[in-house]
């Protein structure tokens, strides 16, 4: 994926301010930043949801205006804060979802991917949060797609839930689908992406493998005798203050 | 033919409307019981009872046997003053007495419509008693028959108004729902055809409207014989016509809206005024002159004035053209600035 110059106004706020993204097949690739940094809307950009005010997008070697029906077939999505209906089950979800896409795997392999066959026939209703961000996975594999954008895939999630789901996600990168992944957690960017971009104000202040981050930008280290972390990166990039958004 | 099913996006997404329809029973209670329910009330309410028979008294043995002559008349013996008693207390229509000069007095109060009902009977009673021959025959007929009653005006106006609810609440409620939950941003990341999902509204709407409607109509025609005169097919034509109508109303309503109060207050103040001037409970033409022309322009109107047609005069295609015209006029503009402004996510 190559994006180039994304640049999106909302009335009043600048959302994104010239943004340049390049995504490798087969990588998993972070976009961080606080809230309001312009994550959500420059991902939405680039799954065809939000039209840019400038700028392109060229995804799997298409656009958006021209490939729009042939790109949707090929991506899978997952939204922040999407609430499936709670009155169908598991199974009736994915097939719902399923039945979108030409090809992909049958909604039982899919459920059995996510570890979720003993959920299979409850309410989504019933599930808990791990389980229910574990079918939004799902719902975004059930067309095979070779390119996969997870939104805050695991805000809010306990320990345990979180860690399963970046099982998950690693199990499907093994298969060399490529990823572009939002997220507030560092610990989660450092385990499961090859490359981060840190957003603010619009903006990519920071690109890099979280090595080289850790290691180029210059952090002041903490008193305590730690290397530092990517944490530190971000704290040290984008400020300590608390934002409102 | 279920894997074709399970392939089917169409499929699949009207089997989803199916079953968040099933799995939410107070849709079902709202759809199906409810205006059974109603009817039952009002059919109950409003059947034909034989007419009162109205109670007097008399004072005399000779006064009590001729009035007993007349059937519609309940008459007791009692003495003047008990008589006089019940009569101030309401519990009498009238007192017959023998006047001191011969002949009778009749005491009763001219403001009470039972009162001169009951003077006129037990005057005639006592003159035929007396020898009175009437001049003139006449005989009765009695209006009794099925198409004039309450009941029968009232269950095309509650099948009307059923469509109309649950063709707008159905898809507004559903569709606002979705996009609050941003359910429909995530669908519309799918390769989902937008046409399909809508559609899916649409079949779905119609598959429940014959059960809806032939629960109402079964029910009218076995436990209160509301004839159903014209031809049955016309009758579905409306029904259709008037759903989609509605549906497409629905549509127009929740098409930008986000949540779900503001979508329960704008489609309150669509039916609301419906409800009250299209003539469901009561004959619409009671509305001055002037809002006529505006009541007929309802599609509420059109499809509670062609199904009464249809049901009670046996009325065709011809005599309603332009009840059809109203309807198709309410859909069409209402399906175009719907999709003109409706909002994906």
């Amino acid at each position: 994926m190559r994006v180039r110059d994304l640049r999106k106004t909302y009335k009043d706020v600048v959302a994104v301010n010239g943004v340049d993204l390049d995504v490798m097949p087969g990588e998993c690739f972070g976009l961080l930043g606080p809230n309001g940094a312009g994550k959500t809307t420059t991902v939405e950009i680039c799954e065809g949801l939000t039209k840019p005010d400038s700028g392109e997008v060229e995804l799997l070697g298409m656009h958006w205006n021209s490939h729009q029906s042939e790109l949707r077939q090929r991506l899978g999505i997952q939204l922040q804060e999407t609430q499936l209906s709670e009155k169908l089950t598991v199974i009736e979800t994915v097939r719902l979802f399923r039945s979108f896409f030409r090809r992909g795997p049958e909604a039982a392999e899919v459920i059995e991917l996510v570890q979720l066959e003993d959920k299979a026939k409850s309410r989504v209703g019933t599930l808990s949060g791990g389980q229910k961000q574990r079918l939004a996975l799902a719902c975004a594999l059930a067309g095979d797609p070779e390119f996969l954008f997870l939104d805050e895939p695991t805000t809010g999630l306990d320990p345990q839930a979180r860690r399963m789901l970046w099982d998950l996600i690693e199990r499907f990168k093994q298969s060399g689908k490529t990823i572009l992944l939002t997220t507030h957690y560092m610990e989660e960017a450092e385990r499961l992406c090859e490359r981060v971009a840190i957003m603010d104000l619009g903006k990519v202040i920071a690109l890099g493998s979280p090595a080289e981050l850790v290691a180029t930008v210059g952090v002041t280290p903490r008193p305590q005798p730690t290397t530092g972390n990517l944490e530190d990166v971000f704290v040290a990039l984008t400020g300590r203050h608390l934002r409102d958004d | 033919m279920t894997r074709t099913l399970e392939k089917s996006a169409l499929a699949q997404l009207t089997l989803v409307r199916f079953r968040e329809f099933i799995r939410e029973p107070e849709a079902v209670f709202w759809v199906f019981v409810f205006p059974i329910l109603l009817a039952a009330g009002l059919g109950l309410a409003f059947r034909d009872r034989p007419a009162d028979v109205l109670k007097i008294a008399a004072t005399t043995p000779e006064l009590v046997q001729s009035l007993r002559q007349e059937k519609q008349l309940n008459v007791q013996a009692l003495p003047v003053p008990a008589a006089e008693e019940a009569l101030r207390t309401g519990k009498l229509a009238l007192v017959a007495e023998p006047a001191p000069g011969g002949g009778v007095v009749f005491r009763y109060d001219d403001a009470n419509p039972d009162g001169r009902t009951a003077r006129m009977l037990a005057d005639r009673a006592i003159q035929r008693a007396a020898g009175r021959v009437d001049p003139v025959a006449a005989a009765d007929q009695l209006m009794k028959e099925p198409g004039s009653r309450y009941i029968d005006f009232l269950l095309p106006g509650l099948v009307g108004m059923n469509l109309l609810g649950s063709g707008v609440w159905s898809i507004a409620f559903a569709i606002v729902d979705s996009r609050r939950k941003k359910l429909m941003k995530r669908l519309i990341a799918t390769p989902m055809l937008r046409q399909s999902y809508l559609m899916s509204f649409l079949i779905s709407r119609l598959s429940v409207l014959v059960i809806e409607v032939g629960a109402i109509l079964a029910f009218g025609v076995l436990m209160f014989g509301v004839p159903l005169r014209g031809s049955l097919a016309v009758l579905a034509v409306f029904c259709l016509l008037g759903s989609l109508a509605f549906t497409a109303m629905g549509l127009l309503i929740a098409c930008r809206v986000r949540t779900i109060e503001a979508v329960s207050g704008l489609a309150n103040l669509v039916l609301l005024p419906m409800w009250i001037l299209s003539g469901v409970f009561f004959s619409a033409s009671r509305f001055p002159d002037a809002v006529q022309p505006l009541i007929r322009a309802l599609p509420l109107t059109a499809v509670i004035d062609a199904l009464r047609a249809n049901m009670l005069e046996g009325a065709g295609v011809a005599q309603l053209v332009p009840e059809a015209g109203v309807l198709a006029a309410w859909l069409i503009a209402s399906f175009v600035v719907a999709l003109k402004l409706f909002r994906w996510s």
